[in-house]
């Protein structure tokens, strides 16, 4: 008797725990979820699995400096990164294709409130993948206006790109910062001001990889990308602000 | 979900009924930790609506002229608690308050001492002026409404480092800094007791949202030179010998080559924050996200000297 009921509860909680999976509630349970997977993947399906990892500090002691590393663990065949803040005013972070590179990627944000930042992967096969971390924020990060402004010479250091790379002979590590106020455009009288397109091409002007940037990012905004080594040759990053600015920098191996 | 509803709501009766029967009471209980001294030791965690931001160390000294105050408390409440608790230890009039520095739960309790003499160094009135309202913004946010009222006063006088007479207690007014850009030290010659401020922690996490290390580093030097008897801590017990130095030294070192190496190396600040604490931090209160909270204030310089080679404009080259 007490061995059947012991099967029988156990067959409800596999079935319970086999149809949360196939739902696919939103394990950061947040209220936005429904409303993003509808405006930014047309509803298209998405498993929450653990191989991506969103590393944020689980309180964001500068709501204007929020750093952010997506790290995807053994998932072939990335194609785009696309990270979103749920209840930040402006969700989109960065989209971004990593084409050679390894498809994580570090980089900081500006959040207005406590909120989910998630990474949505998609891979060859058209699928999309998820994973996120809460972050609580005391907030404003968005609408206070960037801090270099004040500074007189913000403009002659307008999308000047400080780089270095660290090479292992297989891979290396592009880290750069790139002088600009990204602005959100939600500070009273400062409009949208904002780097909009980075890449990093090889010596024959092919891409390495690619990303669309947006308001949230923060101000100087600092990135980190993993490629395969290319040796001795440098790299070069190009992109655009919104305003049509040029970024255009050699980093040296 | 449901569960935590009514987690909530539990505690809000069981809060609420705690309350009613003292609404807002720290409890304070001055410790004598020598002769006409004592020490208002708070707990070693984070400011919470459990503690009201009961999470720091002030003290007084009872001389023949009146008592002086070293540091007021995170809030009005606690100012107004502190000063009653002194009340029941001596009949003599509060002359004199000190601030250490700038650092909200060491002087938002200024509120209840606006008719004694408030002192601080420059720096640390500049920063009283500068952050007071945002820091009494978050007080209210993390500790609730034990911080209601609480307003910055700012300390209305400069401190002049040297030695001071009151009542028989000879005081040393040391002006430091690395905690913040302005950190007191006060020893009182007649006891031998130093009250280090925030230079020293012992058994919590040091904290550094306005720190500088070598400074820092140098003022733990200079209060190691002066060989105290005793020392209270900003945070953590009282102690003799030099625990409480060599522990806040041997923390800032740590910190500062860990930056300094993952900087070196490549590191993004969100990695750096998941890089595994030394056993010895391991277990001490607060040390991991004192640790993430200093990643955020200190390694963009440690970053941005590993970055130094400026990339070279393409466009100028073609």
């Amino acid at each position: 008797m007490n061995g059947w009921k012991w099967i029988a509860a156990c067959g409800l909680a596999f079935f319970s725990a086999g149809a949360a999976i196939a739902a696919d509630a939103d394990p950061l349970n947040s209220v936005r979820w429904p409303d993003l997977q509808r405006e930014y993947l047309n509803d298209a399906p998405v498993t929450f699995d653990a191989r991506i990892e969103v590393l944020a500090p689980k309180v964001a002691e500068d709501s204007m400096n929020v750093p952010v590393t997506v790290r995807l663990k053994g998932l072939p065949d990335v194609k785009r990164v696309l990270v979103i803040a749920d209840f930040n005013p402006i969700v989109k972070v960065l989209d971004f294709q990593p084409l050679l590179a390894q498809p994580g990627l570090s980089f900081r944000i500006k959040l207005q409130q406590a909120s989910p930042i998630r990474a949505l992967v998609q891979t060859g096969d058209g699928n999309w993948l998820a994973g996120g971390a809460w972050v609580d924020a005391a907030g404003g990060g968005c609408t206070a206006p960037s801090t270099g402004r004040s500074a007189p010479d913000w403009a002659q250091k307008l999308n000047q790109v400080q780089g270095r790379v660290w090479r292992d002979g297989q891979n290396q590590r592009v880290r750069l910062r790139i002088m600009h106020p990204m602005d959100t455009g939600l500070a009273p009288g400062i409009p949208a001001f904002f780097i909009e397109q980075l890449a990093i091409v090889d010596d024959r002007g092919d891409a390495m990889l690619k990303l669309e940037t947006f308001e949230p990012l923060s101000e100087n905004p600092v990135f980190s990308f993993d490629l395969p080594d290319t040796g001795a040759v440098a790299l070069r990053v190009v992109g655009r602000d919104n305003n049509g600015n040029r970024i255009d920098a050699k980093v040296q191996p | 979900m449901i569960t935590r509803l009514f987690a909530l709501l539990v505690a809000l009766v069981l809060g609420g009924a705690a309350q009613a029967a003292a609404p807002f009471d720290y409890r304070l209980k001055p410790e004598k930790i020598a002769e006409d001294t004592w020490a208002l030791i708070g707990s070693t965690d984070d400011i919470t609506r459990g503690n009201g931001g009961n999470i720091v160390n002030t003290a007084f000294v009872v001389t023949r002229e009146g008592v002086v105050v070293i540091d007021s408390g995170p809030t009005r409440r606690y100012g107004e608690q502190m000063r009653a608790a002194i009340a029941r230890v001596t009949d003599r009039p509060v002359v004199r308050v000190f601030n250490t520095h700038h650092h909200p739960d060491h002087f938002l309790g200024n509120q209840a001492y606006a008719d004694v003499p408030i002192a601080a160094l420059p720096a640390t009135r500049a920063g009283e002026r500068d952050d007071g309202g945002a820091f009494a913004d978050n007080m209210y946010r993390m500790a609730g409404d034990w911080a209601s009222g609480t307003e910055p006063r700012v300390a209305p006088q400069d401190v002049h480092p040297g030695r001071l007479t009151v009542g028989g207690h000879e005081f040393e007014l040391i002006a430091l800094e690395g905690h913040t850009a302005g950190d007191l030290a006060i020893l009182d010659r007649h006891t031998g007791v130093l009250f280090a401020g925030d230079l020293v922690f012992l058994d919590r996490a040091p904290t550094t949202p306005h720190a500088s290390v070598q400074p820092w580093l140098k003022s733990l030097d200079a209060l190691a030179a002066l060989g105290a008897k005793k020392t209270l801590p900003g945070h953590g017990p009282v102690h003799g010998g030099k625990a409480g130095i060599e522990q806040t030294r041997d923390w800032l070192i740590w910190l500062d080559r860990t930056l300094m190496q993952s900087a070196a190396s490549g590191l993004d600040m969100a990695e750096v924050m998941r890089l595994p604490l030394p056993d010895r931090f391991e277990r001490m209160p607060l040390a991991r996200s004192e640790y993430e909270r200093s990643v955020t204030h200190l390694y963009g310089a440690y970053e941005l000297r590993a970055l130094d080679s400026v990339a070279l404009p393409a466009m100028q080259q073609k």
